[in-house]
């Protein structure tokens, strides 16, 4: 399997996209702003057919529109979740009729709209995989740098900000590193799956343990797990890979849904 | 030297008045209620201490570091963060960087301050698990933790069933004999405090009055202060009741 070149490109995408989606993703769950990641995922679509318009490559089209996203939400600030919820509503609706628009302007059908969606392990390039660990670096030098009050800002914003932490700051930025992780994720994916690695590895992670190093690690393992095992299966059976990064990534938060709480790790 | 100094400080918020004038000094080590109706600005005169919050006039003095509880809601049940943990963000949580999962420098200080608010038994589980009175420990714990000489909470017995009021006003009684510390404390409810306060200081009616609990929590002062007939009983057992206090009504309804 490991001797075509096109699965070598597919394993080392999936590797970093696990990187980049477990760890964005802990945060994101942890700061309960899952619908800001999954809205930010809707704007890969305006993001790839706005790129196919002007000529330019899909993967600039989902960075600099996911980024550009978490920009948009941000600006609806934080303090007020419903106000929040609502901005990030409007954002996600505008951003999708823009993508329509877009890829009618274009035209024809755009021709990897499937792949977009659902997502495509097989063509990737080599220079992808160079993109998308340049995007890995970017995001995980951010999260060295910033990762404790981060911590702090996510669980406690108010004793945080009283401590000196730049919470509006850390909001913006974070936001934008969403919209680049979940830009990169999407790639591989495709947008309407982005959710499987970004939201059931991290969640299943801190189902499982309260320590924060072992619930990233944890969080890394079972998005790792998941995509190589996906990739795996799809290329024995020749289905979607999308398809089965899905299930097992759902399958496994399931089993640590039931998995009884706090019963492990914990000390 | 005292402790809080306030001198003919005055305070504004959105161009309205919230109180004036207000002179009083807090010594060193005194346990302190800051009590009064919703929305009269107790919350206002921690800020206003702690420079949140400018003066419009006057002078606002406090001596020595400062930890402070603001006033809160609990942490959800989903937030899976150790107690612990939280506890050590209070020594370096705004720091940039990472921390070394396999290197803690504070430990001992951090184990010190868990123990000090007794919550050895919990401290390792998630927050988001623990009830009410044990999440308000661990944030004391995070506030005594960076080693303060003022400790200032808004409300800490606000979200706490009658036992732990009394469990956690007793804790905070205990910890300011121990290291000697001054605490300032907002309450709704005098109660559950009034064993172990030196000085209270009543916010009402845009005005601010300071004493001691026996002077200034009586029918007299508080009727004038609240220009509303509130009346305060001695109970057989030397406790004061207050009956009747005009905010009674809006319970939960906090203004800032």
């Amino acid at each position: 399997m490991l001797a075509y070149p096109f699965m070598q490109h597919a394993f080392a995408a999936g590797a970093i996209v696990a990187v980049l989606a477990s760890v964005t993703g802990w945060f994101m769950v942890l700061r309960r702003e899952t619908f800001a990641g999954h809205t930010l995922s809707v704007l890969s679509f305006p993001g790839a057919s706005g790129a196919a318009l002007a000529g330019l490559p899909l993967a600039s089209g989902y960075f600099v529109f996911c980024a550009l996203g978490g920009l948009a939400i941000a600006a609806g600030g934080r303090r007020n979740p419903q106000r929040q919820s609502a901005a990030i509503g409007v954002v996600g609706a505008a951003g999708f009729a823009l993508g329509f628009l877009f890829l009618s302007l274009y035209g024809g059908v755009l021709e990897s709209l499937e792949s977009l969606l659902f997502g495509s392990f097989l063509g990737i390039t080599g220079g992808q995989v160079w993109t998308l660990a340049a995007i890995a670096f970017a995001v995980l030098a951010y999260f060295a740098a910033v990762g404790r009050p981060l911590l702090f800002g996510s669980v406690d914003e108010l004793v945080a900000r009283t401590r000196g932490v730049p919470v509006r700051a850390l909001h913006v930025s974070f936001l934008v590193v969403l919209g680049l992780a979940v830009g990169a994720t999407a790639q591989i994916t495709g947008v309407l799956l982005v959710f499987a690695l970004l939201v059931a590895p991290a969640a299943a992670a801190q189902r499982l343990t309260p320590r924060v190093p072992l619930a990233l690690a944890l969080s890394l393992a079972i998005a790792l797990a998941v995509t190589w095992g996906g990739l795996t299966l799809a290329y024995y059976t020749n289905r979607p890979v999308g398809f089965f990064v899905a299930t097992l990534a759902f399958a496994v938060y399931l089993a640590c849904r039931c998995w009884p709480k706090s019963s492990f790790a914990t000390r | 030297m005292a402790a809080i100094e306030l001198e003919n400080a005055s305070v504004s918020r959105g161009g309205r008045s919230v109180w004036a004038r207000a002179t009083l000094a807090v010594e060193p080590g005194e346990f302190v209620a800051v009590l009064g109706p919703n929305g009269a600005g107790k919350s206002t005169l921690l800020e206003a201490l702690l420079g949140l919050l400018p003066l419009t006039s006057g002078r606002a003095v406090v001596h020595g570091e400062v930890g402070y509880l603001p006033q809160r809601h609990a942490f959800d049940s989903s937030t899976r963060v150790r107690g612990i943990d939280l506890v050590r963000l209070g020594v370096d949580g705004a720091r940039f960087g990472v921390p070394l999962p396999w290197r803690n420098p504070y430990a001992a200080r951090i184990a010190e301050a868990i123990r000090v608010v007794g919550a050895e038994s919990f401290a390792k589980r998630a927050i988001g698990e623990l009830s009410g009175g044990e999440q308000q420990r661990l944030l004391i714990a995070q506030a005594l933790v960076g080693e303060p000489d003022l400790l200032f909470l808004d409300e800490p017995l606000d979200s706490l069933d009658l036992p732990n009021q009394l469990a956690v006003a007793a804790l905070l009684d205990r910890i300011r004999g121990e290291r000697s510390l001054t605490v300032l404390l907002v309450a709704h409810d005098v109660n559950p405090l009034l064993p172990h306060l030196d000085r209270v200081i009543y916010v009402a009616g845009g005005r601010v009055l300071s004493g001691r609990p026996e002077d200034v929590i009586t029918t007299e002062t508080l009727t004038e202060l609240y220009q509303a007939p509130v009346e305060v009983l001695r109970t057989a057992g030397g406790r004061l009741v207050v009956v009747g206090q005009p905010d009674v009504h809006t319970h939960h309804g906090h203004a800032h």
